[in-house]
């Protein structure tokens, strides 16, 4: 699903994630992905923000059983919010460690889970704000900059 | 070299028909584990892995890489091969093990673009 709000200052988008369904995960990332394009914005701003809100959907598909993803894009920056309502993360020192995984071996099996994604994200973000309560859920704050054309 | 000399080298299979093998390609990533894989962003046009689900495709399209390869004869179902075409995504099957299809594609010219963790 689908939201969208014009306005001469920003564009706002927000989308379902819908949980353990790793088949259709990402198409929240792929829409944005589009978006970004046609509204030609540089390849390699499109690329880091696709690769972090992707990592940062898996995450929400993975851990939390889904969640919501909102994105607004304004005039120098890109802003995704991905929210959930999952275990929350205990340890966030640990989680951003390369190689730390708590994902069970089917996700490894699929290629994921293999401790990277936390610290791709960060990789990627120009700020990254983690608000996490364990039993209550996360909710990942990704800016990157970007001056729309 | 043009994706379709790609096909020669590794006498590889086209699994996506009607699609443009003219285009230019000059990178490539080897790997089964795709957030390895966008660990390192810079330009890759080609990935070689032996993984076959839909998040291989969703990685290549994150990474705007152009042309995957199954190593070791995979082939994906109709489901992966229709997501690959909505997304220009060019995709190949080779009977070559992941380090000799490597190698074959690097001694033909292939780099690996950034090719240390600096």
């Amino acid at each position: 699903m689908e939201m969208k709000e014009l306005s001469s200052e920003s564009i706002k988008l927000c989308y379902q994630i819908p949980g353990n369904d790793f088949t259709i995960a990402g198409e929240a990332s792929s829409n944005v992905k589009k978006m970004l394009t046609q509204l030609g914005v540089n390849p390699d701003i499109i690329k880091k923000t696709s690769i972090a809100m992707y990592e940062a959907e898996l995450n929400a598909v993975i851990h939390a059983n889904g969640g919501v993803a909102e994105v607004e894009i304004d005039s120098n920056r890109i802003i995704i919010k991905i929210k959930d309502e999952g275990p929350g993360i205990p340890d966030i020192q640990l989680a951003m460690q390369e190689g730390y995984s708590t994902a069970s071996d089917t996700i490894r099996e699929m290629g994921f889970g293999a401790g990277m994604g936390l610290p791709n994200i960060k990789r990627y973000s120009d700020k990254l704000e983690i608000d996490t309560k364990p039993g209550k859920g996360t909710m990942v704050t990704i800016e990157v900059n970007c001056q729309l054309p | 070299m043009k994706a379709r000399n790609i096909i020669e080298i590794l006498d590889a299979e086209v699994i996506t028909e009607g699609q443009d093998l003219e285009i230019d390609v000059t990178t490539a990533c080897g790997s089964d584990l795709m957030s390895d894989v966008m660990a390192y962003a810079g330009d890759k046009e080609i990935l070689l892995t032996g993984l076959v689900n839909p998040q291989v495709i969703r990685t290549a399209e994150m990474m705007d890489i152009k042309v995957v390869i199954f190593v070791r004869a995979k082939k994906p179902g109709e489901y992966i091969i229709n997501m690959a075409k909505d997304k220009g995504i060019i995709l190949l099957t080779t009977k070559y093990h992941m380090f000799v299809a490597c190698g074959k594609l690097f001694s033909e010219g292939i780099t690996g673009g950034d090719e240390r963790i600096e």
